[in-house]
């Protein structure tokens, strides 16, 4: 028996599954976003600036989740400042410290870029430069998006440096949740912005970029249970189910089946997609963490 | 600086008679399970089933016998935290609340911890649980107030038979190996050390004699520390991100002529 089956499980449950699935949309959301105003057309604005609003307010609910899951929760602070000394406190070998001040940085540009999106909408003119395209919003929304790429995937990663059986039998989690926050974030886009027809142009693009992290999201599941090797026999029960039949089946293949048959973003099928592209993102990180919790 | 202090566990002249877990609750003053009401297991003698945040000390009870029952033996192991040179808890701990003493053990402030969990997790041997009482994260500390004071370990203390043997590291070593030799003599050649060399995580503090292998006494063969995933999933995921950013590049850059 692999010495991984030696452990105990640290009852991470549905509150940090919940944070791993918001904090992939919140991260998600926000690169997407950055990506849309750095790379897109003036026309994609209006993607971008939904993705900067929702980026920051579920970010503020992932702390908040993270927060309610401590055994202390009043002693969160612990993890940035040392109690005793006052000094900052960061392991940069620990996944979870690194994280907390991950999600603190992130929190920074998604609430500078969340204040340069309300100024879009007219009201606060001069908080506009917080996004692209002038300088100051060109580096807000890099080093943003940055921040954003590293919230998604750390958790994969803090997951696979522990000891427990299928979290530290693999490294690929990390990229896993990665592809994974891509696709569910742009999923939440389309969907959101399906309703506006002047958004065509954009959502056809985001349409294209979502069937395509959908594909690499097939592959990088694949590719994680061969890294497993025999010890993926431990998915041969409902949780492999899950994986296929949910995960894979109605998160990944249904929605390129319904993407192929959209003619337009802005249509029902492209609407269902997304919410099933959704439902397999959740399905996905209740799969990776209650699978292993229950061994 | 003091010398590195540990354990040196016996199992062959462990009893089970269980002196260990009720002086490690005394002393510690742990809560009883269930707020004291009788939990059996149903299937061993063994009602305290593991370690976790309320049980530092657990005996476990290794019952090998055929189907017919006429043949068997009784393994006995008082299991403790392994107090690891290389500590996987401590690696992980984003709150520094797990410290390395001058002892060379490894202790959980419980006025830091905030009951975040990752130790739980990262520990190969499955030690550390949380204390519903305190909400942070416990495990055995070695006895580390005793220890200041001079004192021997209560479970040690509490031994009837001699199985926990507590001093320092160095003299526990020399200690083991000629117990090991004297059991070689009488031929029962199975008998070896578990984690008292360094291979084993720099060698752990609180090491073991055997006598049948490790995964018998629900020990890991080959623990290993939970940073040997970090470089690795760090980099998978950079490379994600490039190719994510690569393929959303194209994605946005390129578009058709219908893209209104």
């Amino acid at each position: 028996m692999p010495s991984t089956f030696f452990t105990e499980p640290p009852h991470w449950r549905w509150l940090i599954i919940l944070y791993f699935f918001f904090g992939g949309l919140a991260g998600g959301c926000y690169f997407v976003a950055s990506m849309l105003d750095l790379m897109g057309r003036p026309s994609d604005r209006p993607l971008a600036r939904l993705g900067y609003l929702l980026a920051f307010p579920t970010v503020v609910v992932c702390g908040i989740l993270l927060i309610a899951d401590l055994g202390r929760p009043e002693r969160f602070w612990h993890m940035m400042l040392q109690s005793a000394t006052w000094r900052p406190m960061l392991k940069t070998y620990s996944p979870m410290s690194l994280g907390a001040w991950g999600l603190l940085v992130f929190g920074g540009f998604a609430f500078l870029s969340f204040l340069g999106a309300l100024a879009d909408g007219g009201r606060r003119r001069p908080l506009a430069v917080l996004r692209p395209p002038g300088l100051i919003g060109r580096v807000i929304a890099v080093l943003g998006g940055l921040a954003g790429f590293f919230l998604v995937s750390y958790t994969g990663v803090l997951l696979a440096v522990t000891n427990r059986p299928i979290w530290s039998d693999t490294t690929l989690l990390g990229a896993v949740f990665l592809v994974s926050s891509a696709s569910t974030s742009i999923a939440l886009l389309l969907l959101l912005g399906s309703r506006r027809v002047f958004l065509v142009g954009g959502l056809r693009a985001l349409q294209r970029f979502d069937m395509i992290v959908l594909v690499l999201e097939l592959l990088t599941l694949a590719a994680l249970v061969v890294s497993l090797g025999s010890l993926a026999r431990v998915w041969l029960n409902a949780w492999g189910a899950l994986l296929v039949l949910g995960v894979v089946g109605l998160g990944i293949v249904v929605p390129l089946l319904l993407h192929a048959r959209a003619r337009t973003p802005l249509s029902s099928e492209a609407r269902a997609a997304a919410v099933l592209v959704l439902l397999g993102g959740f399905l996905l990180r209740v799969v990776i963490v209650l699978s292993s919790e229950a061994i | 600086m003091p010398e590195p202090m540990g354990f040196y566990t016996d199992t062959t002249v462990c009893i089970g008679c269980k002196a260990c877990e009720v002086a490690c609750k005394e002393w510690n003053q742990l809560p009883a399970t269930n707020g004291g009401r009788a939990t059996l297991s149903g299937d061993s003698y063994d009602n305290t089933r593991r370690l976790d945040g309320i049980h530092w000390r657990h005996v476990k009870f290794i019952e090998q016998f055929a189907p017919d029952r006429r043949d068997g033996r009784w393994l006995m192991m008082s299991d403790v935290c392994k107090h690891c040179v290389r500590a996987g808890c401590l690696e992980v701990c984003p709150t520094g609340a797990i410290i390395r003493t001058e002892f060379d053990t490894v202790v959980i402030q419980s006025d830091v911890c905030n009951g975040c969990r990752d130790c739980i997790g990262a520990c190969p041997f499955g030690v550390i649980d949380i204390n519903p009482v305190s909400g942070t994260a416990q495990k055995c500390t070695l006895c580390y107030d005793r220890m200041r004071a001079g004192m021997t370990p209560a479970c040690a203390q509490a031994c009837p038979t001699t199985s926990i043997n507590f001093g320092t590291i160095r003299e526990l070593k020399q200690k083991a190996q000629a117990r090991v030799e004297q059991l070689h003599g009488r031929g029962e050649r199975g008998a070896y050390l578990y984690g008292a060399d360094e291979k084993m995580l720099g060698g752990l503090n609180s090491f073991y004699l055997l006598v049948d292998k490790p995964e018998v006494y629900g020990l890991p063969p080959d623990p290993k520390l939970p940073s040997r995933n970090l470089k690795a999933g760090s980099l998978w995921s950079a490379l994600g991100a490039v190719v994510i950013g690569v393929v959303g590049l194209i994605s946005l850059r390129t578009r058709r002529p219908d893209d209104a």
